[in-house]
This record gives C-alpha cells, structure tokens and sequence, in this order.
C-alpha cells in the first residue's frame, strides 16, 4: 500500500467523536409491540381518544405490512419485538427556566457545543429539545406566541391544538404510506409541531436537536408542520448520538404543509452514530419525509447535510399539488467505513407551472456504499411543469461505492426535465497536484470536498451551515475526506 | 542549486519494478536555463516526478541535492515550499476550488514554511492581476474554478499563471509546449521569459525544438535510456531537430 493510500485509510477511519452515554433515569416501556403499547403510550401521554384510534388503526395495518428490502442496503434484519417504544426522562414535563433542567442533560448538550444559554444568547434560535423521546424545554415559546405562532412538541399539540393535530396529521403520510411509517404512527412518541398562521413570517429560525440516548429504545418522532397562507418559516433539524454497541433503529416521520403563498425552508444536520470501523453499532435511519405544497405558488425547500447513521433510507419529497408552487432538494450525504446511504427525493408534480429543482452531492469513503435515489413525477395535468436535476458523486480511495437511480415518469408534452450527473474521484494525481503547490492532503481534501458541497451549504442558514462544515470535518476527518 | 549525481531511479508496479532512470547526473545553478529533450519514454517525464516527490517511484540509488538539502528527504509538499516548482504536463481538474482560493492557500502555506503572516487579501488580488497580465488571463478566471473545463491551451498557461504567482527558485516545465497552437506557445514562453531572473532557474523538458525558438536555453541535455547521453549549448537542439532521435539513438549505442 502506498503511503498516500495509507493517508487516506487513516483519514477516513476516524472514531465516531461524540459517544458517550448520560446517566438519566428512564421511564420505559415493556420490550415487544402490541395492542397493549400503542395503549401505554398513548395513556402515558394522556392523549384524546381519537388520537389512540387512529393509532391503533395504524398499528393494525402495519401488521399486515412487510419491511421493503428494495433500498441498495444490506444489514441484519430488526427484530420489532426486541425493542423499548417508549422512554422518558423521569422529571416533570412543565419547567420554568434552564435551571430546572437535569444538569446531567445540559452536560450533554454542553459536550455536544450547544450549550442552550449560548444558543439562546448568540442566536436568537428558539430551541425545542427532544431528549428521547419527550420535549424537556421549549424556549422563546412566548416572543413566537405575541406572533401567533405554535411551535410545541407533538404531545402538547395533540393536547392543546388538537383540531389542527386532527386535520393535518397523516394527510401527507398517510398511516399506510410504508413500513416505517406506519411503524411511525402507531407507536410515536413524540416530535415537534409548529403552525405558522396567515400572512405570518416567522421571525427567527425555529431549531429542535434530537438526540438518542437510550439503549435500545428505537425512536420514532413525528414532526407536523403547517405553513398557513402567506407565510414563511425556516426550521432547522439537527442530531447527534452516543456510541453504542447494538444498532438502534429510527424511524420518524416528517409532514410539512405549505398553503397559498406559503414558504417553508427545511433544514437537516444529521450526525448519528455511524458505527465502528466494522460497521458495528450505528443507527438504522429510516425516516418518510414529504411535504405537500398544497396551495398556489408555495414553495418548500428541503437541505440536508447527512454525515451519520450506519443505515439511512431518507427520501424528503415535494407534492406540488398547487399551480406555480416550487419544490427544491439540497442534500450533501457522506458515506465512510461501512456506513451504507440510500436517499434522494421525489418531485411529484401534478399542478401547472410546477418546478422543481435536485441537487444531490453524494461522498463515499472507506467501504461504504452511497445511493442517490430519486423519482421525477410529472401528473398529466401538470402543464409546463420544469425539474432540473444534479448528481454528483465524489469518490474517496478505491473500497468504496456510489450509485446514481434516477427514475422519470413524464404524463404530459409541455414538462421539460433534465438530468444531470457526474462522478469523480479523489485520487493520487489531484493530491499531488495540491502537494506539488505546498498544499498537503488534509487541506487539500478539505479545500475539495467543500468546493463540492458548496451549492448545498450555500442553501443552510449561516449559524447551520457552521455546524454543517464542522460535521463534514469529523466525519472524513483529516480526510482525504 | 540543484545537484542530481547518478540518479537511478524504477517505477513500482504490481508486475514488479523496472528502472527508467539509470544514472542521470545534472546540475543546475541560478540563474540558468536548461532544455531537456529526448524521444518518447526515456525517462524526461519520470525525473521530473521524482524531483518533485510523487508516489511510485523507488531511488535506488544516487542523490539530489536542492539548494543544499536532500530533496528526497522532503514530503512532496515541502519540495513545493522551499521552491520547486512543477508546471505539469496534464494539469488536472479541480471543480469546486476557485483559482483565487486555491493560489491563496498554495500562497498562504509557501508563506507559512517560511515563518510569514498570511497574505492580506488586497495585496494578493493584486498580486493576482499583475500575474494575470503576464500570461493573458481574462478577467472571469479570478472565480473560475482550476482548469475545469478549460482548453489544452488554457491549462497550460494557468501552470505558468501559477508559476508566476508562487515565484519558485526551480521551476520545471514538463513538456509545456505540447498540444499548444502558436499563440498558445508565444504567450507561454513570454511569460517564462519575464521571470527569468539571476535567482532563479528553469528546467524546460520538450519534444520538440520549436519551444526553444522562444525560451533560449543555456544548456540542452539529450536523455536517452534513462541518461543524459549529450549534453550541448542551444545549437544542440537545432543539430538534434535536424538528424532526429535516430541519431541519438546511435550516439548512445556508440557510448555504451
């Protein structure tokens, strides 16, 4: 092996940095899934009765469902019964400032360099925290409220806000949509839920940093987002894990809804456990996100920066049901070790006037393997529908993979899509053409590797695209990556 | 400047390794120009990425000495520090990476080896004109990203561009002129030819004598098998470009 090649294993086998496990009491529920779960959780979280019907309708047709297996990933099949559904951290929901909190959580976030003070001083980010499974703290709950705006997590929504809860939930992923999600329905515990009414535009960037902490308790949030007509919000995701030796499954749901004139901007940093060098541990990432632009010239616009997880089957989409309405997909999705990715978008145009635009950056290093999948619908009645579409892939040393499945199904004469792609490889020649200018491999693939996602971090609010930068680092540390 | 005595050097493939350089001996000194010429395969290429550190070649024997130092002593990266150039004879393609960015960190890192501050931003966008007029750049190339989707003729004088804006004591040419259209050429060895100074030196490797119309050269060295079989003033080129390599091939028979 030459020396380069040595460089480039080393750079890209880098430890997983952020695992560690907090010491919180747990509130959990049996192992194993049943009636008698989705019955737990929903009394645990004190929910109407309709809430739980609606549950158990999906956990009844979930039953009938199978795992899809045509994703490019390969892994051990879950075991559904061997896994906790629901925990909590065993402290009172309602609190009045951050001194309330467990220390021992503001340690982990504080380990995790988003200490809330901080965030709340230097940002202006109102933060919703879930912490396994239940929001501990909502803050800057009030200056959103003098707007109007209900930004909770989904327990409270279902709650205090239930008709809307009612009305929008499930009506861009239906219970039966797939296997995960309908996993998602029945035994969700909780997630965000933010309305935007008329003709607001929502003054700061509304946050929520997930974080799995319990050892196999698989965690399934359900976020529901509502977009009334006329307005705006850009809401940002972002996650870490600890390190743990068995895989941990993840399967949320996403669901935005954007009316007449409606903008929403969704943002994803996803650092998840990715497991060890061998692929060991890891999260199992299989997440349904879909946005409906419903109303006319509405627009929603997804970015993502995935760096973790050992498995991720993610594909956030655009319904562009109303005329004019825009969709766009901005996604950086890196792969290293045995890390295997299959994501991408779909772009179903049915109003007229529709556009839609992809743009997927694809890295792969190690042995891992990294799929673009991406669907390209145009309805008949879509007239003039637009969609342009960009794949790039960079490839690091030799071991490892990735993948372009592109599908286009076109209904209607007058839609124009285009398709574009490109593969390219961090190799020996362009390293030494860096070195041969006094620049040495790590700043080198550095320099590349964010010339390569630039179109995407560009999308990402400033103080997101920060973190963005910083993930991208530790995931191909020192990187030829 | 630059001292290589009995330079061996093989190419390490899986079919095992073969000897291209075998017993080259050079020295330049500041302020000198030198053209290598030779046909096809007798090593031209191979020095030059021996020089300048890239992977996959084994010395097995010899030195080189690069202003005192032994080069093969040094990471490809440190050569380029202490002032070796390569103007390579396929620049790649880096999308992405802006000219001005990648100069600025190439600038920034030759600057730090040497214990300096990085380079305020006005002075290096001027500094980024200045080299620019030199070889003729448009003013979009600030921004356009290095050699991608650039013509044969455009890469090369970027080398040159690039050449001019880290200012090396050793700047070696590997076949620069080829696939250059006349202009092209004129505007490359012009370039070369308003570096030229008494600190520095060059090493012009080519094919062909038609570049040495343009940068005349105070020494020609024929390589041949490795070696350099003759050694000459700029007349060499001229005799050489009317016998052929054939006649090369016969002197070194004749030598060994």
């Amino acid at each position: 092996m030459s020396t380069q090649e040595q460089i480039l294993e080393e750079l890209t086998t880098t430890d997983y940095k952020y695992g560690f496990v907090t010491d919180i009491e747990q509130d959990n529920a049996p192992k194993g899934l049943t009636e008698d779960t989705v019955r737990f959780i929903s009394a645990k979280k004190e929910e109407p009765e309709w809430m739980l019907e609606w549950r158990l309708k999906a956990f009844r047709d979930w039953q009938k469902m199978t795992e899809p297996t045509w994703a490019n990933v390969h892994y051990p099949k879950v075991d559904f019964q061997d896994i906790i559904y629901y925990s909590a951290p065993k402290q009172k929901i309602s609190l009045d400032s951050l001194d309330d909190v467990d220390p021992e959580l503001l340690k982990t976030f504080e380990k995790l360099g988003i200490s809330l003070d901080e965030q709340k001083r230097l940002s202006g980010v109102a933060v919703d925290i879930v912490f396994d499974s239940v929001s501990v703290k909502t803050t800057f709950q009030e200056t959103l409220k003098q707007k109007g705006i209900i930004f909770c997590s989904m327990s409270e929504a279902i709650r205090e806000h239930g008709e809307l809860v009612k009305k929008y939930i499930g009506s861009v992923v239906p219970q039966k949509d797939n296997f995960y999600a309908g996993l998602n329905s029945a035994v969700f515990s909780d997630g965000s839920f933010c309305y935007i009414p008329k003709g607001v535009r929502c003054p700061m960037e509304l946050s929520t940093y997930f974080r799995i902490n319990s050892a196999g308790s698989g965690q399934f949030e359900r976020t529901l987002l509502i977009a009334d007509e006329g307005s705006y919000v850009s809401y940002l995701e972002g996650c870490t894990a600890p390190q743990r030796d068995e895989n941990q499954l993840h399967a949320a749901v996403v669901e935005l809804i954007a009316l007449d004139n409606a903008e929403i901007k969704y943002s994803t940093v996803q650092n998840w456990y990715p497991g060890d060098k061998e692929g060991k541990g890891g999260i199992y990432n299989f997440v349904t996100k879909r946005g409906i632009c419903k109303g006319n010239y509405s627009k929603i616009s997804w970015t993502q920066v995935e760096t973790g997880s050992a498995i991720t089957w993610k594909y956030p989409s655009c319904i562009l049901a109303g005329d004019n309405s825009i969709g766009e997909f901005y996604s950086v999705a890196v792969t290293n070790n045995m890390q295997q990715a299959d994501t991408g978008t779909k772009m179903i145009h049915i109003g007229k006037n529709t556009k839609s635009r992809i743009v997927s950056k694809g890295i792969s290093a190690g042995r891992s393997q990294n799929s673009y999948r991406g669907l390209v619908k145009v309805h008949r009645k879509a007239e003039n529908a637009r969609n342009f579409s960009q794949c790039d892939s960079l490839l690091m040393g030799d071991q490892c993979g990735a993948h372009t499945f592109p599908y286009l199904e076109i209904s209607n004469n007058s839609s124009k899509v285009e398709h574009e792609a490109t593969t390219s490889k961090i190799g020996e020649d362009l390293l030494f053409y860096f070195q041969q200018r006094g620049i040495d491999e790590e700043t080198a693939v550095s320099m590349i590797v964010n010339g390569f996602c630039k179109e995407v971090m560009d999308n990402l609010p400033m103080e997101f695209a920060v973190e963005a930068r910083k993930l991208l680092a530790i995931s191909l540390e020192g990187s030829v990556g | 400047m630059l001292q290589i005595k009995n330079l061996h050097a093989s190419i390490s493939s899986d079919s095992g390794a073969k000897e291209i350089l075998k017993g080259l001996s050079l020295e330049v000194n500041a302020g000198e120009v030198h053209a290598i010429m030779g046909p096809n395969g007798t090593g031209k290429s191979t020095l030059a990425a021996v020089l300048t550190g890239k992977e996959g070649y084994d010395i097995t024997e010899g030195t080189v000495e690069f202003e005192g130092k032994n080069l093969m002593d040094l990471s490809p990266e440190e050569r380029a520090q202490q002032g070796l150039f390569l103007a390579f004879q396929y620049p790649v393609e880096i999308p992405g990476v802006s000219n001005a960015n990648f100069l600025k960190a190439a600038v920034n890192e030759i600057r730090k080896s040497k214990g300096m501050d990085n380079i305020p931003p006005n002075e290096f966008l001027k500094l980024m004109r200045e080299k620019m007029e030199l070889v003729e750049m448009s003013k979009d190339f600030i921004s356009r990203f290095v050699n991608h989707g650039y013509s044969g003729g455009e890469k090369k004088r970027n080398e040159i561009f690039q050449m001019a804006m880290l200012d090396p004591k050793l700047a070696i040419l590997d076949e620069t002129d080829s696939g250059l259209d006349i202009d092209a050429l004129r505007i490359v060895a012009n370039g070369v030819n308003k570096l030229r100074t008494k600190e520095n030196a060059f090493v012009v490797i080519t094919h062909y004598q038609r570049l040495l119309d343009y940068i005349i050269p105070d020494f020609v060295h024929v390589m041949y098998d490795g070696k350099i079989v003759k050694s000459g003033d700029k007349d060499l080129a001229l005799e050489l470009e009317e016998k052929g390599y054939d006649w090369i091939k016969e002197l070194s028979n004749v030598e060994i």
